[in-house]
């Protein structure tokens, strides 16, 4: 369960003063069911999720996630949520398993469940066939499986994807969005931020649409189509968005 | 809860260190085999330069002379000096190093030293070159000892004791132990030099590996995901940086200590007359107590290099800031070595010329305790106070999320 209150933050630039890179959002997040933070580049997406995931404090407002808040509780926060984006890399000079391991003991787990939770992970990814190669030597699909390993270590009940996808090809993209399936079927609450329709469109329990940081609308796909009388996504993002749109080469 | 924590990350930060061919290098291969080649090496080639120097037979060219017999043929008489005729382009030859000296003898010397008039000998040479003056040395001492005969040759035809131009002499006796003369006190000053400058570096390359390069590769946003504590895990990896920088140090010690002994080995005569013929050595107790003065060093190092490396974007840019940051730490280390900059209480307090100043006494074998208290406390007052900065910088946003 995340439940995002008055969210904001705001950063000091030299040039251009004081930025609202988020601004006042609120939202909740269900157990078993996938949210969809929809919008531009420079929207605010990804500010919004490394808040939930206590990797940046926010200015204003606060998040609960699994009980704990983000600002008062910020290593319980984390304890209990894996966190993926295309920016996380995996430490080259490690192999497979020994990164896997290492994020496991982070989050406090004893060997033995260490062991047992490792090989069950690399026995469900397939993954056995690179177990001892350097993560430097590892291709973009067996990358992402090993990191989808380091996020499901320590088996936490919140899952945050800040675009997964991005700059992935097809197959490894596929792979991605099936494991976020799963993580919803287990019964997970699961936000993800993206700019790709297509994936919302298959995805998303709920959809937030957010622009210059503010959250503009939120409903199921069903619930948006019906308020904005649009049957095509993306005729609703444009119809939300275009008012507020300012293209993110002018910030 | 904590300390296992820190020891997590360490001994993750640990194996990927030493799968890391430029920490190795750092670490390893620079004290063990570049330094001892260098210094070997070089000293070596000098020995074996001024060897040569005084083994060859310099060619001296004499100007005038022709009514002094007596004197001309005592110059061909000196030993490893070669008399070549004269030509009317010397000192050009002097200029251009063909002719290491050249010899003027005024005209009619020999009676103008019956008559007992002043005069001079002048040897053209060229200074600061060591063949020429080697030759100059040799020619002086022979125009020194024609002299001293003369005197005594005039006394004695005055029926004159020697002493009486010698009413006493004056002697400089030095009883301070020779291994704690200048010589040595140069050498004490050059390893305190030596260790700062591999402690400095064996830091360098793992601090902005693990702060910046972490930034630049996209791991730190994966290791903030976790649940570690940002104080832990800078912790952990200022513990890295330290043991990296301490082993430089160590092993630089040690490979000196064993270099030292190898060229003590190879060259056994003392490399010029006069100077003390002591042997440059590093006993286990003074290479002990330098690295136990090296430990607070490191520990400001490690925690100086990790906060301006934590501020970068890239690993480049980290080298920018750090790279100039060598001078400010050799520095010190170099004024150490000068003679006469001695430790005094004022001294004692300035970070990293304090701790050279007294590695540089302990080298020596000389230990004062109450500098050694100062130096000690005030280095682990600094290094407290880098760390506490280092891991404060690690909690700011605006330092791990620069844009």
């Amino acid at each position: 369960m995340i439940e995002a209150r008055g969210l904001s933050k705001r950063f000091q630039d030299k040039k251009r003063g004081e930025i609202r890179a988020v601004d006042n959002v609120s939202f909740t997040c269900q157990p078993g069911k996938i949210y969809g933070l929809l919008g531009a580049n420079g929207a605010g997406k990804t500010t919004t999720l490394r808040m939930l995931a206590t990797i940046l404090e926010p200015t204003d407002g606060t998040a609960v996630v699994c009980g704990y808040d983000v600002v008062e509780q910020p290593e319980k926060v984390r304890a209990n949520v894996g966190f993926l984006s295309t920016a996380t890399a995996l430490y080259p000079r490690l192999t497979a398993q020994e990164l896997v391991e290492y994020f496991g003991r982070l989050n406090g787990l004893d060997e033995a469940t260490l062991k047992k939770r490792v090989d069950d992970i690399f026995n469900r990814l397939d993954m056995n066939g690179f177990r001892d190669r350097r993560c430097d030597k590892l291709s973009t699909g067996m990358k992402q499986k090993t990191s989808i390993a380091r996020t499901l270590v320590h088996d936490p009940p919140v899952m945050i994807f800040d675009e997964p996808t991005i700059g992935l090809d097809v197959m490894t993209a596929r792979t991605i969005t099936a494991f976020i399936r799963e993580c919803r079927d287990r019964g997970k609450t699961v936000i993800f931020s993206t700019h790709v329709m297509s994936e919302v469109e298959k995805l998303c329990d709920t959809i937030g649409i957010i622009q210059s940081g503010k959250l503009l609308a939120e409903g199921t796909l069903a619930q948006l189509r019906q308020n904005y009388s649009e049957n095509d996504l993306e005729e609703i993002f444009v119809k939300i968005v275009a008012p507020h749109y300012v293209p993110a080469e002018a910030l | 809860m904590s300390a296992r924590n820190i020891g997590i990350v360490y001994k993750k930060e640990l194996t990927e260190a030493l799968r890391d061919r430029r920490t190795l290098i750092t670490m390893f291969i620079v004290p063990l085999v570049l330094f001892p080649l260098v210094s070997v090496g070089f000293g070596a080639a000098i020995a074996a330069l001024i060897g040569k120097a005084k083994e060859e037979t310099p060619q001296v060219m004499v100007i005038g002379g022709e009514d002094s017999p007596a004197v001309l043929a005592g110059l061909k008489r000196v030993p490893k000096i070669q008399i070549v005729p004269l030509e009317s382009n010397w000192k050009e030859q002097v200029v251009n190093k063909q002719v290491p000296v050249v010899v003027e003898i005024p005209e009619a010397f020999e009676r103008n030293l019956e008559e007992q008039n002043e005069q001079t000998i002048l040897i053209h040479d060229y200074e600061g070159d060591l063949k020429s003056e080697t030759a100059k040395d040799k020619i002086e001492k022979y125009f020194n000892d024609y002299r001293d005969s003369v005197i005594k040759d005039r006394l004695a035809a005055r029926n004159l004791p020697v002493a009486v131009l010698k009413p006493f002499e004056i002697k400089p006796h030095n009883v301070a132990p020779p291994e704690k003369s200048g010589g040595a006190l140069f050498f004490g000053g050059f390893i305190a030099y030596i260790v700062v400058f591999l402690c400095f570096n064996g830091g360098m390359h793992p601090a902005m590996d693990l702060t910046a390069g972490e930034k630049e590769r996209g791991t730190m946003e994966t290791i903030l995901s976790s649940p570690i504590s940002r104080a832990h895990l800078v912790l952990g990896k200022f513990l890295l940086v330290l043991t990296t920088a301490l082993v430089t140090a160590a092993l630089s010690v040690i490979s000196m200590a064993i270099s030292f002994a190898i060229v003590n080995t190879l060259h056994t005569k003392p490399i010029q007359a006069g100077e003390s013929d002591t042997a440059l050595h590093i006993g286990f107790g003074a290479a002990l107590s330098v690295f136990i003065m090296a430990i607070p060093l490191a520990v400001l190092f490690a925690s100086v290099l990790l906060t301006v490396a934590s501020f970068a974007k890239s690993y480049k840019e980290a080298q920018s800031y750090i790279t100039p940051m060598i001078f400010l730490v050799v520095l010190p280390a170099i004024a150490a070595m000068l003679p006469g900059v001695e430790l005094n209480l004022k001294l004692a307090l300035v970070p990293v010329l304090n701790v050279s100043l007294l590695c540089k006494e302990l080298v020596i074998g000389t230990y004062h305790w109450n500098y050694i208290a100062i130096i000690f406390v005030s280095t682990c007052v600094y290094a407290a106070a880098a760390l506490f900065l280092a891991v404060k910088m690690f909690q700011r946003e605006s330092v791990l999320f620069r844009s």
